[in-house]
């Protein structure tokens, strides 16, 4: 899904739902959060692509973590406020890439090839094969749940942007597609 | 189609190119493994809900790994693991009862005859209660109640107050 939108600082609306939200966690709450439908989803996902969650935890456990271990939620800005929001509103994750970096077709997952670097320049860290990428046409944007490369997250100079979520066995599609009308909203408000 | 499904079909043809196994069979093997798994996962998760009124089960840190497609021997030995901890975290949980279990029975035992167990002591979190209050055999009026064999049991007053009971600090 792509959406003209820059980074910007959050405006007060934005930053109130934030806080809204934060209330929402409670220490049993975010014990408990395993037991939801879609947590207990990522996390088996997580363990059948080799990934313990309890080590690298899925997004919306280490959102919760955070915000027990902050104290609160804190605006880090549009784009990154309206990525915690949907995530936390369906507990699906979503990510945001600069669309000048994304190539025809838009990202997909699939297993990296010998040779294969991470981001789009020659600096990139080079990839083991065989590890689960985001990756379209041209170039591999990050590691499957993991960070982006640098300079293909949404910068400064960012005018349009690529959301994608990835959906796994258990999540109903509705939520998927919550959580990018979520992303979508958050940054037109702002 | 499902991701792992999708992703999953490439490695299949590797693995057909190499005739090591038909490519219904591995199918089916994947698709079961991925089944276990995640009731595993999903009973691990129960379980830690319970455990953590009881404190908690032990931290599993597992080394850092990237995500990839894994092959059925690795997903076996997930499987596996997964099964082994699911079964130490039941035994743990099971344990834990049994011993609040006793406890109360102890409790009871205290309260129906307490100069059968003098100076015993069970706090609420030998029975898996939240709190700080405590159940104690006590003689009555002190050495007269010990010499005579007059026991009772005593709750304590409860968890000490913030602010301790001394005296205000001075300014």
């Amino acid at each position: 899904m792509s959406v003209a939108a820059r980074d910007r600082p959050s405006p007060p609306a934005i930053v109130g739902r934030l806080q809204a939200l934060s209330n929402r966690y409670r220490g049993h709450s975010v014990v408990a959060m395993r037991t939801h439908p879609i947590p207990r989803a990522y996390r088996s996902f997580f363990r059948q692509i080799g990934l313990d969650p309890d080590s690298s935890r899925i997004p919306s456990e280490q959102a919760a973590l955070s915000r027990l271990m902050q104290g609160g939620l804190r605006s880090a800005g549009l784009v990154k406020d309206a990525l915690l929001i949907s995530l936390i509103e369906t507990g699906v994750p979503v990510w945001a890439l600069d669309a000048e970096r994304v190539g025809e077709g838009g990202p997909g997952v699939r297993p990296s090839v010998a040779g294969d670097r991470l981001g789009s320049t020659e600096l990139g860290d080079r990839l083991v094969a065989g590890r689960l990428v985001v990756a379209d046409s041209r170039n591999v944007h990050g590691l499957l749940f993991g960070g982006l490369a640098p300079g293909h997250g949404v910068e400064r100079q960012t005018k349009r942007i690529v959301l994608f979520s990835v959906a796994v066995d258990g999540v109903p599609s509705i939520h998927v597609e919550e959580a990018l009308w979520i992303c979508v909203e958050v940054l037109r408000s702002g | 189609m499902l991701l792992h499904d999708e992703i999953g079909a490439g490695q299949l043809h590797s693995d057909l190119a190499s005739g090591r196994v038909s490519e219904h069979a591995e199918r089916a093997a994947r698709r079961s493994l991925r089944a276990q798994i995640a009731k595993l996962e999903r009973e691990l998760s129960d379980i830690f809900v319970t455990a953590f009124s009881m404190g908690g089960l032990e931290h599993h840190e597992a080394p850092p790994a990237q995500p990839r497609l894994l092959n059925l021997g690795e997903l076996e030995r997930i499987r596996d693991k997964l099964a082994e901890r699911v079964h130490a975290a039941r035994a743990c949980v099971a344990e834990r009862a049994d011993l609040y279990e006793s406890n109360r029975v102890l409790l009871e035992r205290m309260l129906l005859e307490p100069a059968r167990h003098p100076y015993r002591r069970v706090s609420l979190s030998d029975i898996g209660e939240s709190g700080c209050g405590a159940w104690e055999v006590r003689p009555r009026l002190g050495l007269i109640g010990m010499l005579a064999g007059w026991w009772h049991v005593k709750l304590s007053s409860g968890c000490p107050l913030a602010g301790g009971r001394g005296a205000a600090p001075r300014p």
